[in-house]
């Protein structure tokens, strides 16, 4: 039988994952966005599990609204990727310091 | 271990490799492969975990749409010369480090009996007629209808922005200028000539 715990160390593995991803692509902008997308993916799974155990089907909603919100972030993320690389034919994160921050 | 319990396992071990993979792929092209098989297993766990709506939703919306933009925007990009540049060596250790402590954190809370106690998690039974969609579909156009249209506006002003971020105006290419069309007079662009009428021949 599958237990809640199954599903909450399965999604805790993977935002780890995709934590240490963001970590060693540090040159590549678009990897660290999949990553972001990953991180996501994780928490859903958690959303989801929940609903599910608890019987709820609030934890859905808000899977969606989520799918939205990335869906509409991995859209302007790019478009900012492509507006990069168009500037400094390059998309290395540790380029981009004019700022000084 | 029940058919479930191996489904699950297999589900998840595909999950967690593919994660794996999009992380140390050093080609970009190869790493969205691997992320749209992480998102396809993982659609198969919400399946498992009787979302089937969701489930669809991620491989409709994930890997036929955002995963397709992905893949053109690195055949877009030209980054082959970034595919073979290699990674901060210098930060494995601290990214494993990072890591491994988060999981083992998140690992141990789940550990208390809390989340062990099979009463107060418990998977009830669906009626046989019981539709998921059906059931999403009627929470979401009452009780959050505001919700789902503000998120439709999200859509909308991302969708806006961008196509306002990526809109090239090169200078060499006729086109109109809608401003100055609009704020034109009638006065600059007809000419009234008085003339004679011709006589017959």
């Amino acid at each position: 039988m599958i237990s809640l715990k199954h599903y909450l160390v399965l999604a805790a593995l993977l935002f780890a994952i995709s934590l240490a991803g963001l970590f060693l692509n540090r040159k590549n902008m678009l990897i660290m966005l999949m990553c972001i997308e990953l991180m996501l993916l994780a928490v859903n799974l958690n959303f989801i599990a929940f609903s599910s155990y608890l019987n709820d089907l609030a934890g859905q909603v808000f899977v969606f609204f989520i799918l939205t919100v990335a869906a509409a972030e991995a859209a302007i993320g790019l478009a900012i990727l492509v507006l990069v690389f168009r500037r400094r034919q390059s998309i290395n994160v540790a380029e981009l310091d004019e700022l000084k921050g | 271990m029940s058919f479930e319990l191996i489904l699950f396992y297999l589900f998840a071990g595909v999950t967690l490799a593919a994660a794996v993979g999009v992380v140390t792929v050093r080609n970009s092209v190869y790493a969205v492969l691997c992320l749209i098989l992480a998102f396809f297993s993982s659609a198969a766990l919400w399946i498992l975990l009787q979302a089937e709506f969701l489930g669809i939703v991620l491989v409709l919306v994930y890997v036929g749409a955002v995963m397709v933009l992905f893949l053109f925007v690195i055949m877009m990009l030209d980054i082959s010369r970034e595919m073979l540049v290699e990674r901060f060596v210098r930060y494995v250790p601290f990214a494993l480090v990072v890591a491994v402590t988060i999981a083992v954190e998140m690992i141990l809370v789940l550990q208390r009996g809390h989340f062990s106690n099979t009463a107060l998690y418990e998977q009830k039974p669906l009626p046989d007629n019981y539709s998921n969609t059906e059931a999403l579909g009627e929470l979401l156009y009452t009780h959050y209808l505001y919700p789902f249209e503000i998120a439709a506006v999200i859509l909308l002003v991302a969708m806006v922005a961008a196509i306002v971020l990526t809109l090239r105006h090169p200078d060499d290419v006729k086109k109109q200028q809608v401003s100055q069309q609009v704020r034109t007079q009638a006065s600059q662009q007809v000419r009234l000539v008085k003339m004679k009428s011709e006589e017959r021949p």
